[in-house]
């Protein structure tokens, strides 16, 4: 088993390797954001459309 | 033959319902299945004897790349359905897609850039497999912005959806660039059935990280949908019952 400072190095690569797996890893968790903020912003207006639509009648 | 199973699958409230229903179905072993990908590409997987642990990119790159080419495959076959059939459902899927690919061909092209600089000594190259990931990249961006240019949706619909059918043609072009043409990049190491180029220590966590984004692009791709069909959706009386909750 490696030590944790050899791991951290990746073997000299870890100018490459790091911010390769941070910016993927920020991508996913940008799509999960985005999704979960698309899906309750499509909430909150339909809210207000059956809301509106209820005053006009 | 009866359709009714068909027209019941396309209708919005069914859609909405059971899009809800399957998401968790496939968030969870998603989030397992990176989690455990990481763990065999990080720590488990041996160093390459040429590229040492510099290799370790592949476990994020090439999943980005895949996420990338298939998530365009879906977007186009969606689109060609939703003109073909006018099934509004599919012009749903679509467009749910697009911000989807877009975000991981951006990933895909920023690792390989990452991967290119100590391995052939550049960020970029104008190589074949580079700039069609990188046209992939604008075929994205202007199928978003043509809907963005229309207020009608069915409008944007049928116009964006021409465009997701003829840019599909840069998909298979994205695959073989590396056969067809000399290029930086190496031949594929996955695709090729019978003879896999890697040791299983390195191509097992390869294989999980590549199931594990498929399953995460169909849990993105189930929320997002959801949240198509709820802004397509005008003054139907389930939606009432959808939002209530």
């Amino acid at each position: 088993m490696r030590s944790l400072a050899e791991f951290f190095d990746m073997g000299g690569y870890a100018a490459f390797v790091w911010p390769s797996y941070v910016i993927t890893f920020g991508v996913i968790a940008l799509n999960v954001y985005w999704a979960r903020r698309a899906l309750e912003r499509a909430r909150v207006a339909a809210r207000r459309r059956l809301a509106s639509q209820g005053e006009a009648r | 033959m009866t359709w009714t199973w068909f027209h019941r699958l396309a209708s919005p409230p069914h859609i909405y319902g059971l899009a809800g229903r399957l998401t968790p179905w496939f968030a969870w072993p998603a989030a397992l299945l990176i989690i455990a990908g990481l763990w065999g590409g990080l720590v488990l997987a041996p160093p390459d004897y040429q590229q040492g642990d510099g290799f370790r990119i592949i476990y994020v790159h090439a999943p980005s790349a895949w996420m990338s080419l298939m998530v365009y495959t879906t977007m186009a076959v969606a689109a060609a359905v939703g003109l073909i059939w006018r099934m509004k459902v599919a012009h749903a899927v679509a467009a749910s897609c697009a911000p989807i690919g877009a975000s991981f061909t951006v990933a895909a092209l920023v690792t390989g850039s990452l991967w290119g600089q100590p391995m052939w000594g550049t960020y970029w190259q104008w190589d074949p497999r580079l700039t069609s990931e990188l046209i992939l990249l604008f075929l994205y961006l202007g199928y978003m912005g043509l809907r963005a240019g229309f207020d009608d949706v069915q409008r944007a619909d049928r116009a964006s959806a021409v465009l997701a059918i003829v840019g599909v043609v840069n998909v298979p072009i994205i695959h073989y660039s590396v056969t067809w043409w000399n290029s930086l990049h190496q031949a594929p190491s996955v695709m090729q059935l019978g003879k896999p180029k890697m040791p299983l220590s390195m191509l097992t966590p390869l294989l999980i990280m590549l199931l594990g984004f498929t399953l995460l692009f169909v849990a993105l791709l189930l929320v997002r949908l959801r949240a198509e069909v709820l802004n397509r959706e005008r003054a139907a009386n389930w939606i009432r019952e959808a939002v209530s909750a």
